[in-house]
């Protein structure tokens, strides 16, 4: 921070405040960030994934998601106070959070059975491009639903719960990550009900598809309080992202989707390419950690 | 129990690109001025550096820039049968939070209204009779301003941006290349024009064999360096296809951070702080005068901050909640229609045609937020309407903001969204596709308006604004209408297929169409039909400035952007050269 920034009575330094913790009560559960080694954000956090597994049974599983940047450029940071200049520090940019780690932390095994099954029935392996399982969707699913959009950190979800029409959009009190963990199950005992006790990862391909238009349509209902339109859209949308987004986040993997789309990455100037019509721009594909050949791996 | 702390002249509630330009107006005029922003501090090389800019993932559908609705949202409804329901999660619309806020991941689509734009009811009613004005519940209204009184505004927003355009009407006359529909304009834009891609380039050819008027989309994506007269630089845009609904690492793209916030923030008379929330704004007990705002910071320590005057400058949709929370100005009520705020809430409405070669290479993901080429012929009032059944009108764009593929892949019409078959069109089409936008006005409505939620509440307790919306048959026809005049030219550039995406059904928060929220605070020429006059402010507490689309009557054909900021510029003008000397109303009631 520039020292001609002054600061007043209730402004704070970023370098003298201990980092925020942040517990603004949310849908009966509590909201922090947890970028804090600090002793009491610790303590929270251990409250918090106790409270999530007595509530929706969400294992909340920190180890494996990476460390949120310092400054991760959302609501909770400390009051700020900026004066007679444009503030600057060292070290503070926004850099993305990817997924590391290897292995399941979110799906229990059953659950691994079940989104394996059904991304690659989403997105299908074949010559033409990868399948969803190998672009490494379910760990990009895992990493995803262990972490902040898992706990549904940008959803609003304080009651009442009506159920209001199709206009009004999602409208249940699930984070995605409790939303995926009910569906599932709900899922696997309609499957055990209609196709003589078997588990959707073990049904035929003719078959998963008929369930998954099932749910697409609406057409199937589920028990436990899962709308199946609802799950469906949300796992096919989180599918292409993990199918489509950056490497760093654990899907895509060797960027092969967008090979085989021709979408060069994460390149940042096109300048040259803008009057040359029609030609293929010939530039490799690239991600934020760079592509093969960049460097030994 | 709030801490009073010590009185400034002025208080912006907002820090975006409203209260940017109010920030900036009234430091130079020597005011103290203190803005306050619920969102964090944002800028260029720590929030959206190139090297980490282009990610569809984080920012487009993890809602990293976005407000965060967890914290606060909106009730919705198509009408006033329904029960409102929070909107949950982001989609129709994007809404902005943080310094700079919608200013740092829109477009940069810089338009003009067209003069008759700002005439909707006079104007329509006297070419096409009473009718086509009150049919459908319509409840436009003229602005009580004119094209002509915003023009020298509009300008000095150009060339704060710097707009990369071509004129097409000069002083009156009408300029080859440009958009001879537009009002005189009195000067050429500061930069050229964008250099097309290939697909737009098809569509303008496409458009001039149909005899329409195609022209560059005028845009703050700039197409050279650019120094603006307060010393802020831009540099060229580099098309990276990662414009709209991000931030830009490279300087490129006018914003509150690229041209107002280098000067704003080294003045001694300009305060910023962030993570602060204001509750409401403070009246005397007779309800004529603000005497500043309440809010609450981060640390949940609440602060009562006297001012002078009080500058809304927060989005329409917090700006109206506002002045419904804080009593300024009587409620709209749709079942008498008397009222005024919350009164002709309004929106976008938009339709597409996507279009698919079997060998042109499009290169999709070659973009910028407001590349395009762009036919005007049929927007407000730019062609006859007679017996058409509806007003207003759309322009329509051959535009490629990019090819971001998780959200910008088109498939062929009859495609499965899932599946091998979803996924070979994809690889198929991606390069070789792209889509035609056509971006509608949207009239106000008799039953479509903004009040306060009697049910959901925000992490303060307060109430939610509650939208009760839907498009009407005036919109519907509109909307087809222009829907067909798009696919005439994606037809006519002769592709394998085209696929049309009209706009059916009831308004639906799900997919996202566009974060062009308009009216609630609505300006006018008396208190009887608005919120603020022609200078923006409060009819009730003359103090009270209410910024942005929340004045716009209706909407028309464009984005607002321009719009908004020529209106800002229009106020403060007015502020400085006669309300300082003498504070009390601009107009007369």
């Amino acid at each position: 921070m520039s020292p001609q920034n002054k600061l007043d009575a209730e402004g704070s330094d970023l370098q003298s405040q201990p980092l925020h913790e942040r517990t603004d009560d949310i849908g009966g559960w509590h909201r922090i960030d947890q970028r804090q080694p600090e002793p009491r954000a610790q303590s929270i956090e251990v409250d918090l994934v106790r409270r999530r597994l007595i509530l929706g049974g969400a294992v909340v599983g920190l180890g494996g998601v990476a460390a949120a940047a310092i400054h991760d450029g959302e609501l909770g940071s400390p009051p700020q106070t900026f004066r007679g200049a444009v503030p600057w520090r060292e070290g503070t940019a926004d850099a993305p959070p990817g997924a590391s780690g290897s292995g399941y932390i979110f799906f229990t095994t059953e659950e691994v059975a079940f989104i394996e099954a059904a991304v690659s029935r989403l997105i299908p392996n074949d010559s033409v491009g990868p399948g969803a399982v190998e672009a490494n969707v379910p760990f990009f699913l895992d990493r995803q639903l262990a972490g902040k959009f898992g706990q549904g950190d940008h959803y609003y979800l304080r009651g009442p719960w009506p159920k209001g029409t199709p206009e009004q959009g999602y409208q249940t009190r699930f984070t995605p990550a409790q939303l995926y963990r009910a569906a599932i199950s709900a899922i696997d005992k309609y499957v055990a009900a209609n196709f003589n006790g078997g588990s959707f990862s073990k049904l035929t391909s003719e078959d998963k598809d008929n369930v998954l238009k099932g749910l697409e349509s609406g057409a199937i209902k589920l028990d436990d309080s899962v709308d199946s339109k609802t799950f469906f859209a949300m796992i096919l949308q989180n599918t292409k992202e993990g199918y489509f987004s950056d490497p760093i986040y654990g899907g895509n993997k060797d960027m092969g989707a967008w090979k085989m789309i021709g979408f060069p990455g994460a390149h940042y100037d096109y300048k040259e390419w803008v009057p040359r019509h029609g030609e293929r721009v010939p530039y490799p594909t690239v991600g934020f950690k760079g592509r093969p050949g960049w460097r030994e791996t | 129990m709030a801490t009073t702390l010590k009185p400034v002249d002025a208080v912006l509630v907002g820090f975006g690109w409203t209260g940017a330009i109010m920030g900036q107006e009234l430091c130079e005029a020597g005011l103290q001025v203190l803005a306050l922003e619920r969102g964090p501090w944002r800028d260029t090389s720590t929030d959206f550096a190139t090297g980490f800019a282009q990610d569809e993932l984080r920012y487009m559908w993890r809602h990293h820039l976005f407000q965060n609705v967890a914290d606060d949202t909106l009730t919705i409804r198509n009408n006033v049968s329904q029960e409102a329901l929070p909107m949950r999660h982001l989609g129709a619309f994007l809404l902005g939070t943080g310094v700079g806020s919608g200013g740092v991941h829109w477009n940069g689509q810089i338009w003009r209204f067209l003069p008759s734009d700002f005439l909707t009811k006079s104007h329509n009613q006297q070419r096409y009779g009473k009718k086509a004005v009150t049919d459908y519940d319509l409840t436009v209204q003229d602005w009580g301003t004119t094209y002509e009184e915003l023009e020298p505004f509009y300008d000095q927003f150009d060339k704060l941006c710097g707009t990369s355009g071509k004129a097409g009407n000069l002083k009156g006359v009408i300029q080859p290349g440009g958009n001879p529909f537009e009002g005189p304009r009195a000067s050429e834009y500061p930069t050229p024009p964008m250099i097309q891609t290939y697909a737009p380039t098809l569509f303008g050819k496409a458009a001039a064999e149909l005899g329409r008027h195609p022209f560059p989309h005028p845009t703050g994506n700039l197409s050279q360096p650019y120094t603006n007269p307060l010393g802020a630089q831009l540099g060229a845009c580099t098309y990276c296809g990662f414009c709209e609904k991000f931030g830009c690492g490279n300087y490129s793209k006018a914003s509150p951070q690229t041209t107002i916030l280098p000067s704003l923030m080294t003045k001694g008379n300009f305060t910023l702080k962030t993570e602060c929330e204001v509750l409401r704004v403070e009246l005397t007990p007779d309800r004529k005068r603000a005497t500043g705002v309440t809010y609450v910071n981060s640390a949940g320590e609440e602060f009562f901050q006297p001012a002078e005057m009080v500058i809304l400058s927060a989005y329409i949709l917090q700006n109206v909640r506002l002045l419904l929370l804080s009593g300024i100005g009587k409620p709209y009520d749709p079942k008498t229609g008397e009222g005024v705020v919350g009164k002709n809430y309004a929106y976008q409405t938009m339709s597409s045609v996507n279009v698919f070669f079997e060998d042109k290479i499009l290169n999709p993901f070659i973009g910028a937020g407001a590349l395009a080429t762009v036919i005007d012929d049929f927007n407000g009032d730019n062609f006859d309407h007679s017996g058409l059944g509806f007003i207003g009108g759309a322009y329509i764009a051959g535009m490629v903001t990019g090819g971001r593929p998780i959200e910008m892949i088109y498939t062929p019409t009859g495609t499965p969204a899932w599946g091998l078959e979803w996924k070979h069109a994809a690889a198929k089409n991606y390069l070789r596709s792209f889509s035609l936008s056509v971006h509608g006005s949207c009239m106000s409505h008799r039953g479509n308006y903004l009040d306060l939620d009697p049910t959901y509440r925000d992490i303060h307790g307060r109430p939610m604004l509650r939208m009760t919306f839907d498009f009407t048959d005036n919109e519907h026809k509109m909307s087809d209408y222009l829907t067909d005049r798009a696919a005439e030219v994606a037809r006519a550039m002769n592709p394998r297929e085209i696929k049309l995406n009209r706009r059916t059904g009831p308004f639906s928060v799900v997919p996202y169409q566009t974060t062009h929220n308009t009216g609630g605070a609505i300006m006018g020429d008396n208190p009887s039909n608005s919120v603020v006059n022609k200078y923006l402010q409060s009819w009730d507490a003359p103090n009270v400035f209410s910024m942005g689309a929340g004045a716009f009557p209706q909407n028309a054909g464009y984005n607002p952007t321009g719009t908004v900021a020529a209106l800002a510029y229009h106020a403060a003008r007015e502020i400085r050269a006669r309300y300082l000397k003498d504070p009390g109303p601009l107009v007369q009631a």
